[in-house]
């Protein structure tokens, strides 16, 4: 398909371009196959706005005598407004970027087309390999293995071609597992404490259906993982009314008579569009600019965005406490394991590992525990708060684990290597981007679309020093401790850097942002000063004596 | 002390207030300025130091099989739960408190007795400290248009104003007492805030005692010489700060407000801030959110929602969008701002008490967290600030009037809270300001327009004994750390420096002249304790408790955070939390040394002290 069918009309002039906090700006407009580009026509301070067709979430257009106006609401929550002198000029500028922001076919998408303009100092699809991380982990325990039964996506279309299982449990053990669990996924390590020795494991929910079928090669394998004598922990995500209504399709919950071992704790995450539900209506309250404090607050409750912050780090915490404090080891599962179960995985890692809450680390934690790990990027990021498509596998569970992210880097601000830009900028591409990482909905369909080979990973961008600077928080200090956040009602608050990011001015943050960087940078020039006086001195003294 | 039924109960429980898992065995004290709890236990033995006025109320519940419980709740929002095994033991404890949180003359009151050890001098400077005059100086007055009247010199126009007014050039002492005349309690208008760039002043005063139609030809005067004040304008605001039908209903009373037919050239304007009566039921109601147990979302943001306390910082916001000038001891106490009445400090009618100042302060609040970089102060000070109004360890705030402190010779029996605060200054800086801000930035604008939502609940404030709910670590200590650090390595190379041009001369010089080691030894930084996070889990689940293999509770101790222990007034500042948080807060740092080698426990944060200590004294 060629793009350029789809654009009538590629330019126009005296085109005025309305954004909150900025004046007014006349310039032109330039539609290409993947960009909407306005650049004003100003000499002095020419100003050129970008906008990836993929990015854009809602478009609205109506006309004031032959002055068209189009509202553009993107999915990093931006507005603009573009005020196209010209009824005909208008319409086809709409219809063009309403067919452009949705086509269906991802190999048409602006990844397969970037050409990147920096120099490819690694390669990112390369940088998060299992082999590594299952070389990290056989420097500190020999009781697991890397099971390559998956290798062409044949037991478990959702998991990667490698997963790392007991040790103890064979590939035809596993074979049997898989059937009993929810798309196949069978029970794989997420996480091993070294403190302890200690485990997180995650699945899908078993297959127990209504009349209470079980598998031996399940208990046997989340079994293995339990110290003799030592018990366990499941977390199940779902509330057990929700849980036991599962046993009617097919699904269910480990019973206590098979898993004498495990200790069952319901935890009650929402899914679905019940997310996307409560997205829309934060949105729809952070965008409002009519209301007063009050009516504010009672549309922050009405929203349930909060209260869907605390239920995922209430669970990631207890997880967390399950390995760290009682010294157990736990399974975590929700229905399909592909959602809030991620959540609560990777929550708990960031509380215990120091690791995570480095850039390299966490980058680590996003490729194993959400793209490895089989959560539906392109289904669950196809549309974000502005949209009225509806579809059911749409769901902000990304962006609500990078919201919980902020929350404990609010609450331990010297303890992350990254800052609050980074988080922003993930969840920028997880909706839209110029790589290919956050495409497909898989392992399976990223390589089938060769991912590796036609689009450049977001890795290979942010992990040059140039990008790395803008992210790292001044003032880190690794902090080897597991850190636990509070998840009272007092503690948590509103991601301003999102969710008001297009309604206010961010001079005065910033600002203080620069005085930070600036206290900490000088503080780091006088100690080397310092440090090489005393080099020198040194140096002359051993001299003098000789 | 006559009032101590009981100066000594054992074996009383101290409840924790997050985790009711969590309750500490001790001894309850009461003495003539205190209440003390001291915990049980032979190593750090814990005490909570509670003065009794930050108390504002006592309540005795109803008794359970393992005892009576006694509900103490303190005016800087601490509360303290604690069961006492028997009931009338309870009862006394009880009935002694009622009186002695009520004392009922000024004498009784903790800054009589408190002494910093400071001799005369030190207390006339401390005194000395905030000067009016010089205030005024420093907004260009007196000048051609303003100079001070000493009109009410002996307070005889107004006793709830200072004897120093500034007024006008042009208002005779006859227009000026013919409006007090025409004003509630005789406050007429005065000089508030002047701004030398553009003429433009801030006056205040009470309300008319206009009734339906009455008129005050002085009063018109009055109004219409700070109009000619400002020779750029023609015309002046009069800001009514109440909703207007609480104004309209005051004319029934013989109050009201200006006519503006009777004023020329005025333009009237009312905001709507609420009454005190009003207020303080807004605090209260918010407060018992606060308190709630382990309360949803939705019950909070509801609970915060219903009390209408963030809409009242609002209305008060954008009232004082041009008056928010920290200047506390202009704007308030010199005016006669109802200390007494509105703080409780003596017994006397509970109606007459709201939270303004509390208000006040939670604005600034508001103001530094959207413009981090523009006030000098950090929130701590404003804590402090809060906590010292109402402990009465200081006399700056008692009393309502000038007059009264006077009469009670406040200066020279009790010491000025201004003096403590300076001298630990640097608890209290924010590592961000930007002395330029004013410069580059002019005013603050705060975003009312459109995204006034900005207002946030205060849990440094409202929660402040609830350690557990802050962040655990605090960028204004490690920042302040970093610049104390940062000037200690400032003065380090100035010593390397002299002595490397001293080595090399004297190397020039062929001498051998052997270097002193013992500067280079010198520890430069922060002290490398451990890195205390201070930080355990919470309770995240009830099912944990019921499971069998649950391990001994690893050093649980640590988040105790509610008890206060102290090191028995050591500090002049007995109170403070504030002072231990800040000790943790420079341990959080841990690691800084020029060196840069930092040596992380392995432990977890288990072990590390949140027991962290603050004491409300």
């Amino acid at each position: 398909m060629e793009f350029a069918e789809l654009i009538k009309t590629p330019r126009a002039d005296n085109v005025v371009l309305h954004r909150p906090f900025y004046l007014a700006v006349e310039g032109t407009l330039c539609l290409t196959g993947h960009h909407l580009i306005f650049s004003s026509r100003r000499h002095d301070n020419a100003e050129e706005l970008w906008l990836l067709h993929s990015n854009i979430d809602s478009i609205e257009k109506r006309f004031v005598g032959s002055l068209g106006t189009i509202v553009i609401k993107c999915k990093d929550l931006r507005i603009i407004q573009l005020d196209i002198p010209g009824m005909e000029e208008c319409l086809n500028i709409a219809s063009s970027i309403e067919a452009l922001s949705t086509l269906d076919s991802v190999t048409l998408m602006y990844p397969f087309f970037y050409r990147p303009m920096f120099e490819i100092v690694e390669d990112g699809w390369r940088s998060f390999l299992p082999d590594q991380e299952f070389e990290l982990l056989s420097s500190v325990t020999d009781e697991w293995r890397l099971s390559c039964i998956n290798k062409d996506f044949s037991v478990c279309p959702s998991y990667p071609p490698v997963v790392i299982v007991p040790k103890s449990i064979d590939d035809e053990a596993l074979w049997k597992v898989a059937m009993f669990r929810h798309g196949s996924r069978f029970p794989v390590l997420s996480y091993y404490h070294k403190k302890n020795g200690m485990v997180m494991m995650r699945s899908s929910q078993p297959l127990t259906g209504t009349n209470g079928r079980r598998c031996k090669e399940d208990e046997k394998l989340i079994n293995a993982t339990l110290r003799p004598g030592k018990r366990g922990y499941i977390i199940d995500t779902r509330s057990l009314n929700v849980a036991q209504q599962a046993r009617a399709k097919g699904g269910g919950f480990e019973q206590e008579a098979h898993y004498p071992q495990w200790r069952r704790i319901h935890k009650c995450i929402e899914r679905f569009n019940i997310l996307q539900e409560s997205l829309i209506k934060l949105v729809e309250a952070c965008n409002d600019q009519s209301h007063n404090m009050d009516r504010w607050l009672s549309k922050l409750e009405a929203s349930n965005w909060l209260t869907h912050i605390k239920e995922i780090l209430t669970a990631a915490c207890l997880a967390a406490q399950c390995i760290d404090r009682e010294g157990a080891s736990v399974l975590v599962h929700g229905t399909e394991g592909t959602d809030s179960t991620l959540q609560v995985t990777s929550l708990a890692q960031i509380i215990l590992d120091p690791r995570c809450r480095t850039i390299r680390g966490f980058e680590s934690l996003v490729v194993r525990e959400w793209l490895q790990a089989g959560h539906p990027f392109q289904q669950r990021c196809a549309q974000s708060a502005y949209s009225n498509s509806k579809q059911k596998w749409e769901a902000p569970v990304f962006l609500l684990f990078l919201d919980c992210v902020w929350q404990i880097l609010r609450q331990f601000p010297c303890s992350f290597e990254f800052n609050e830009r980074f988080l922003i900028m993930l969840f920028e591409h997880a909706y839209a981007s110029q790589f290919g990482t956050f495409l497909g909905n898989n392992e399976n369909e990223r390589s089938k679309l060769k991912l590796p080979q036609k689009t450049m990973s977001l890795w290979s961008w942010v992990n040059r020093s140039e990008e790395l600077i803008k992210f790292q928080n001044p003032l880190f200090e690794a902090n080897s401790l597991v850190i636990w956040p509070s998840v009272a009602p007092q503690s948590l608050q509103l991601w301003e850097g999102v969710f008001l990011r297009w309604n206010r001015p961010s001079k005065f943050q910033d600002e203080a942002q620069e005085e930070m960087i600036n206290i900490i940078k000088y503080n780091k020039q006088l100690q080397a000063k310092v440090n090489a006086l005393r080099r020198q001195i040194a140096e002359m003294g051993t001299d003098d004596r000789m | 002390m006559e009032h101590i039924r009981m100066p000594k109960v054992e074996n009383v429980r101290l409840l924790d207030r997050l985790s009711s898992r969590k309750a500490a065995l001790g001894t309850l004290y009461l003495t003539a300025t205190h209440v003390i709890f001291v915990e049980n236990g032979s190593e750090a033995r814990k005490e909570t130091w509670v003065l009794h006025s930050q108390i504002s109320s006592i309540e005795k519940q109803a008794t359970t099989a393992t005892g009576c419980p006694l509900l103490i709740r303190c005016k800087n929002f601490q509360v303290i739960q604690l069961v006492i095994p028997q009931e009338r033991d309870c009862h006394d404890v009880y009935i002694s408190l009622i009186r002695l949180t009520r004392p009922v003359k000024y004498e009784e009151l903790y800054c009589f007795s408190f002494n910093p050890k400071l001799d005369k001098e030190e207390r006339e400077q401390g005194w000395k400290l905030v000067d009016l005059n010089e205030e005024y100086n420093r907004m260009g007055i007196p000048n051609n248009y303003w100079q001070i009247s000493n009109v009410n010199r002996d307070y005889g126009v107004c006793d709830s104003y200072p004897t120093e007014v500034y007024v006008p050039k042009s208002a005779t002492a006859h227009i000026i007492v013919g409006s007090s005349k025409f004003r509630s309690r005789r406050r007429f208008p005065a000089l508030s805030y002047y701004c030398k760039d553009n003429n433009a002043s801030i006056c205040r005063s009470s309300q008319p005692l206009s009734g339906f139609s009455a008129r005050c030809l002085e009063d018109e005067q009055m109004l219409q010489a700070i109009r000619k004040a400002n020779p750029g304008s023609d015309f002046i605001y009069v800001v009514d700060t109440r909703p207007k039908l609480n104004a309209m209903a005051n004319r029934a009373a013989g109050k009201g407000y200006e006519n503006e037919d009777n004023y020329s050239n005025i333009k009237f304007q009312f905001i709507g801030i609420e009454n005190i009566h009003v207020m303080r039921n807004s605090l209260q109601k918010m407060l018992e959110v606060c308190e709630l147990k382990s309360p949803s979302m939705s019950d909070f943001l509801w609970g915060l929602e219903n009390s209408g306390w963030l809409k009242h910082i609002k209305a008060i916001m954008d009232a004082g969008i041009f008056i928010a000038k920290v200047l506390i001891e202009k704007d308030w106490v010199s005016f006669g701002h109802k200390f007494n009445h509105r703080y409780g400090n003596l017994d006397g009618d509970p109606k007459e008490i709201s939270p303004v100042i509390d208000q006040f302060l939670e604005c600034v609040w508001q103001l530094m967290e959207q413009f981090p970089c523009a006030f000098e102060f950090n929130e701590r000070f404003l804590i402090h600030l809060q906590h010292h109004i109402y402990s009465c360890q200081f006399g700056n705030f008692l009393c309502n009037s000038q007059k009264e402190r006077q009469e009670l010779k406040v200066q020279e029996r009790t010491y000025s809270l201004w003096a403590h605060l300076w001298k630990n200054r640097a608890d209290y800086l924010n590592p961000l300001y930007r002395p330029d801000h004013s410069k580059t930035q002019g005013t603050l604008r705060p975003q009312m327009a459109p995204c006034n939502f900005l207002y946030k609940f205060w849990s440094g404030m409202y929660n402040r004994f609830e350690k557990g709910l802050h962040p655990r670590q605090s960028v204004t200590d490690y920042l302040m750390a970093v610049k104390e650090e940062t000037q200690q390595l400032e003065e380090e190379l100035e010593v390397l420096g002299e002595r490397l041009a001293n080595l090399q001369k004297s190397q020039l010089n062929g001498n051998k002249v052997k270097s002193k080691q013992q500067d280079q030894n010198k520890h430069l930084g922060l002290s490398t304790s451990s890195n205390s996070l201070a930080n355990t889990p919470q309770e995240y689940s009830n099912d944990l408790k019921s499971f069998p293999s649950r391990s001994p509770s690893q050093g649980d101790e640590e988040d105790s955070a509610l008890i206060l222990t102290q090191d028995n007034l050591k500090s002049s500042d007995p109170d403070l939390s504030a002072n231990s948080d800040q000790e943790s807060g420079v341990e959080d740092l841990s690691c800084r040394s020029p060196s840069g080698g930092g040596c992380l426990p392995s432990e977890d944060s288990g072990k590390d002290s949140d027991e962290a200590v603050f004491l409300a004294v």
